[in-house]
C-alpha cells in the first residue's frame, strides 16, 4: 500500500547542523508509537534553499511548510497536524509584513519568482534513493541521447539551448563539448568541476546533496557526445555530505547498470570516479583541477592548449561545473527550444544563487536570468536585515565586484554584471548595508585572494600583496591620495598579465569598490574618517558627560586604565591610551559612550 | 537489484516507482485538483472516518480520479460524522455527512465522477476566515 502522508525533512548541510537529522529520528519514533509508520513516510531531501529559516519540515499532500522546527516540535506536528489535520500554526511561516502566517511555500514571497530548474529535485526526491530520481524522468535523457540521438546531434542540441558554463566565465557549453569531441585519442574524460571555493556560495554543494543523480546523468551524456567512457568528480574533503551521497548515488547507479558497461544495451561504457581536493581555491580553475588530479601541484597552465585538447593525463578532456551539469538532462528531455525562451538574449535559463550578508532570508535561490538586483534582493532576499539602509551587493565571489543602489535595476545575466564592473562568477551574493565600509570589504577578499594565490606568476603572488598592503595602509589613516592611483594602475597590470582566472579578477574588488565609493576612499585618506565606522585605527571613542552618571562600570572594565573621573561625576577616556577595544561601550548601560 | 538494460527497463521501472510519489507531484498543483478533507477529529474516526478516508485513498486512483485526499479536524457536524468536504476545482466546497465506505463509493461514481448530487449533503451556513 501507498503511503497516505509524506513528511519531508531538510537533509542539506545548513539543517542538519540545526539538528535535522534528529527531527527525523524523532518523527520516525512519534509515528511508531501511533501505530503510524506504514501510513506516514518520512523522508529526508536536499536543501529547500529557505536556510535562513531552518530547519524546513514539509508535509504532503496538503502541502504546509513549517520553518525553524525543533526536534521536540516533532511530537506536536504528528499529534496535531498528523492525527488530527490541525497545523501547527506556530511553526508556520510569518510573512514579515503582513504579519500573518503563510502555510505553503508558494505563497511566500521567497519562492514567488523562483523558477527552479537545477534544483527541481531538490527538496522533493530522497537523494539517496535512485528509484525516486527515476520517478522524475530521471536518466530518461540519457535514455534518449543513447538510444534516439547521434552524439553530435546531443551536442547540437546544447549550442542550441545557449547554456552558458555556471562557473565562473560563461563560455557556452556546447562549445565545449563540440571541441572535446573533435580531438581523437585512446582515452577521453568527462570532469565535474565541483571545487566550490567562493566563500559564501553553495549551490553546487547543495545540488549534490540533493539530487547527485542528475550530475551523474549530465556526464554520461557528455560522455557520450565527446566520446570519453571515464568521468572524474573533483569534489573538496570538506564537503562530506555531498561525498557521500554522490558515493551512494554512483554505486545505485552502477547496480541498476545505469553506470558501467553496455548502458541500455547500446554499448556504450561509462564509468565515475570521484577525486578530493585538498581546498585550495585555485584548484577550481581547471588546469589547475587537473594537476591537482593528476597529483601534481594544484598550479594553472598556459592556455592553450585547452583542456580540451591535451587535459588530464594529456588526453581531451572536457570540465564542467556542478550547476551547469544539473541543466543538462532538463535541455534533453524537454528541448533546446524549452529551454532557450527563458532568460536574456544572449544568457539563457536560469542561476543558483546563495543569499548571503546583512539580508533577511539567506539562502539558495534560482531565478531566470534577467531578472533585477533589486527582485532577488527586496523580494525574493526580504530586503535588509534590521531595517538597514542598502549599501553595496558583493557578487562573483572574490573575484566580482561591488555593486550599488544604482546598478539594482539591471536585469542579471553574463553580460550586464560584466558591463557593471562585476561579474556573474559561480552565483555567490553577499549583500552589505551602511554599517559595511567598503575599503575593509576590498581588503577582506584581497586578504582572501592573497591567501589562495599559488605563487606561480609574479602579478598575483607579489601584485596581490602589495594591492592589500596599500589597504591596509588606507584603513590606518595613512594612506596617501598617491595610493588612489598605483591602485588602480596596479590592479589594471594584474588583470591583464596574470597567468589564470584568479589573478585576473582578483582586483576586481579594489577596482569597482574605487569607482562606486571613491568618497569613501577619500574620507578615510584626507579626513582620517572611516563614514562606515569600520576601520577602527579612524575611530576616537568619546564620553557624552550629559548622559554618563558616573557609575565607573566602564573604568572597572577597561583593561588600559583609559578611563578618568570622580565618582557620580561624568567620567573621561585618555585617547592617547585608548585601544579602541570598544568594551566601555559594551559595558556601558546609558549609551554615553559613542565613538566619532 | 535487477539491471536496467534497455529504454523500456528504464520505462517499467518508472511506471513502477511514480506512484509512491504521486502524492508529492499532486500536492505541488493542488488546486488544479480535487479535493477531499475527511474530518479527523475524535468524534470523526470514532464513527469510523479512518475506514472513510481508506476507502477513498484506495479506490480513487482505479476509477481514474486525480484527486488529494488530506484530513482535517472537526468541522463540527458530529451529528452527522465521518463528515467530508469536497472541493472540486473553481467550485465551492460541498460537505457530505454520514459518509460510511459505501457512501464514499457512492460520492465516487455519482458526484466525483458525473458531477451528480447524492443524498447527505449537508448545508454549509457560515463562513470562515
Amino acid at each position: 500500500m501507498n503511503y497516505k502522508m509524506h513528511i519531508l525533512v531538510c537533509g542539506g548541510t545548513g539543517c542538519r547542523a540545526s539538528a535535522s537529522a534528529q527531527i527525523i529520528t524523532r518523527l520516525e519514533e512519534c509515528l511508531r508509537d501511533k501505530n503510524l509508520e506504514d501510513e506516514v513516510q518520512v523522508i529526508a531531501t536536499g536543501c529547500f534553499g529557505f536556510c535562513e529559516k531552518g530547519p524546513i519540515v514539509k508535509i504532503m499532500p496538503d502541502n504546509t511548510f513549517y520553518v525553524q522546527v525543533k526536534p521536540d516540535d516533532a511530537e506536536e506536528i504528528v499529534n496535531e497536524h498528523i492525527i488530527k489535520g490541525r497545523k501547527v500554526e506556530r511553526l508556520l511561516y510569518k510573512d514579515p509584513e503582513r504579519k500573518v502566517a503563510v502555510s505553503d511555500s508558494k505563497h511566500m514571497g521567497f519562492y514567488k519568482k523562483q523558477l527552479r530548474i537545477a534544483l527541481r529535485n531538490c527538496g522533493f526526491i530522497d537523494p539517496e534513493n535512485i528509484e525516486e530520481y527515476i520517478a522524475r524522468d530521471g536518466y530518461s535523457a540519457l535514455a534518449k541521447c543513447l538510444t534516439e540521438m547521434k552524439p553530435e546531434e546531443v551536442i547540437a542540441e546544447i549550442k542550441l539551448s545557449g547554456l552558458r558554463g555556471r562557473g565562473g566565465a560563461g563560455f557556452p557549453t556546447g562549445m565545449k563539448w563540440e571541441f572535446a569531441s573533435k580531438y581523437q585519442a585512446d582515452q577521453k574524460y568527462v570532469v565535474c568541476n565541483a571545487d566550490e571555493g567562493d566563500p559564501g556560495a553553495f549551490m553546487d554543494r547543495s545540488i549534490m546533496e540533493g539530487d547527485p543523480h542528475s550530475i551523474i546523468e549530465a556526464m554520461a551524456i557528455c560522455g557520450y557526445s565527446i566520446g570519453a567512457t571515464k568521468g572524474l568528480v573533483y569534489i573538496r574533503a570538506e564537503y562530506p555530505l555531498a561525498i557521500h551521497r554522490l558515493q551512494v548515488a554512483i554505486k545505485q547507479a552502477k547496480e541498476f547498470g545505469l553506470l558501467g558497461e553496455n548502458i541500455f544495451g547500446t554499448g556504450f561504457h561509462f564509468d565515475i570516479e570521484i577525486r578530493y581536493g585538498a581546498g585550495a581555491f585555485v584548484c577550481g580553475e581547471e588546469t589547475a583541477l587537473i594537476h591537482s588530479m593528476e597529483g601534481q601541484r594544484g598550479e594553472p597552465t598556459m592556455k592553450p592548449p585547452f583542456p580540451a585538447e591535451a587535459g588530464y593525463l594529456n588526453r581531451p578532456t572536457n570540465v564542467n561545473n556542478v550547476e551547469t551539469l544539473a541543466n543538462i538532462p532538463v535541455i534533453i528531455t524537454r528541448g533546446a527550444n524549452w529551454f532557450n525562451k527563458i532568460g536574456t538574449e544572449r544568457s539563457k535559463g536560469t542561476k543558483v544563487f546563495a543569499l548571503a550578508g546583512k539580508i533577511n532570508n539567506v539562502g539558495l535561490i534560482e531565478v531566470p536570468m534577467g531578472t533585477t538586483l533589486r527582485e532577488v534582493i527586496y523580494e525574493i532576499g526580504g530586503g535588509i536585515k534590521n531595517g538597514k539602509k542598502f549599501k553595496a551587493v558583493q557578487t562573483g565571489g572574490p573575484s566580482g565586484g561591488c555593486l550599488t543602489e544604482k546598478h539594482l535595476d539591471v536585469p542579471i545575466d553574463f553580460d550586464n554584471l560584466l558591463a557593471s564592473g562585476s561579474m556573474m562568477g559561480s552565483g555567490g551574493m553577499i549583500v552589505m548595508d551602511e554599517d559595511d565600509c567598503m575599503v575593509s570589504v576590498a581588503k577582506f577578499y584581497l586578504d582572501f585572494t592573497v591567501e589562495e594565490s599559488c605563487g606561480k606568476c609574479t602579478p598575483c603572488r607579489v601584485g596581490n600583496k602589495r594591492l592589500y598592503e596599500i589597504l591596509d595602509k588606507i584603513t590606518q589613516g595613512k594612506g596617501t591620495m598617491e595610493d588612489l592611483d598605483t591602485l588602480q594602475n596596479l590592479s589594471q597590470v594584474i588583470k591583464d598579465t596574470a597567468l589564470c582566472g584568479l589573478g585576473q579578477t582578483s582586483p576586481n574588488p579594489v577596482l569597482s569598490t574605487l569607482n562606486n565609493f571613491y568618497d569613501e576612499y577619500v574620507a578615510h585618506i584626507r579626513d582620517h574618517k572611516c563614514p562606515a565606522g569600520k576601520c577602527k585605527a579612524l575611530l576616537s571613542f568619546h564620553i557624552d558627560p550629559e548622559l554618563c552618571i558616573g557609575c565607573g562600570l566602564c573604568a572597572r572594565n577597561c583593561p588600559v586604565d583609559a578611563i578618568v573621573g570622580e565618582r557620580k561625576s561624568p567620567h573621561f577616556i585618555d585617547t592617547s591610551k585608548c585601544i579602541k577595544c570598544g568594551t566601555c561601550i559594551e559595558k556601558c548601560k546609558f549609551k554615553a559612550i559613542s565613538t566619532r | 537489484m535487477e539491471k536496467i538494460k534497455s529504454l523500456s527497463d528504464l520505462k517499467r521501472i518508472k511506471s513502477q516507482v511514480q506512484e509512491k510519489l504521486d502524492l508529492r507531484e499532486k500536492s505541488e498543483q493542488v488546486e488544479n485538483l480535487i479535493q477531499i478533507r475527511v474530518a479527523m477529529a475524535t468524534c470523526g474516526i470514532a464513527a469510523g472516518s479512518k475506514e472513510t478516508m481508506n476507502y477513498f485513498i484506495e479506490h480513487l486512483a482505479e476509477n481514474g480520479i486525480n484527486a488529494v485526499v488530506t484530513q482535517t479536524g472537526c468541522m463540527g457536524y458530529c451529528y452527522a460524522e465521518p463528515t467530508v468536504e469536497i472541493t472540486k476545482p473553481g467550485k465551492e466546497p460541498i460537505v457530505f455527512g454520514h459518509v460510511t465506505p459505501e457512501k464514499a463509493e457512492e460520492i465516487i461514481q455519482k458526484y466525483l465522477k458525473h458531477d451528480e448530487l447524492v443524498e447527505g449533503i449537508i448545508p454549509v451556513n457560515y463562513n470562515t476566515i
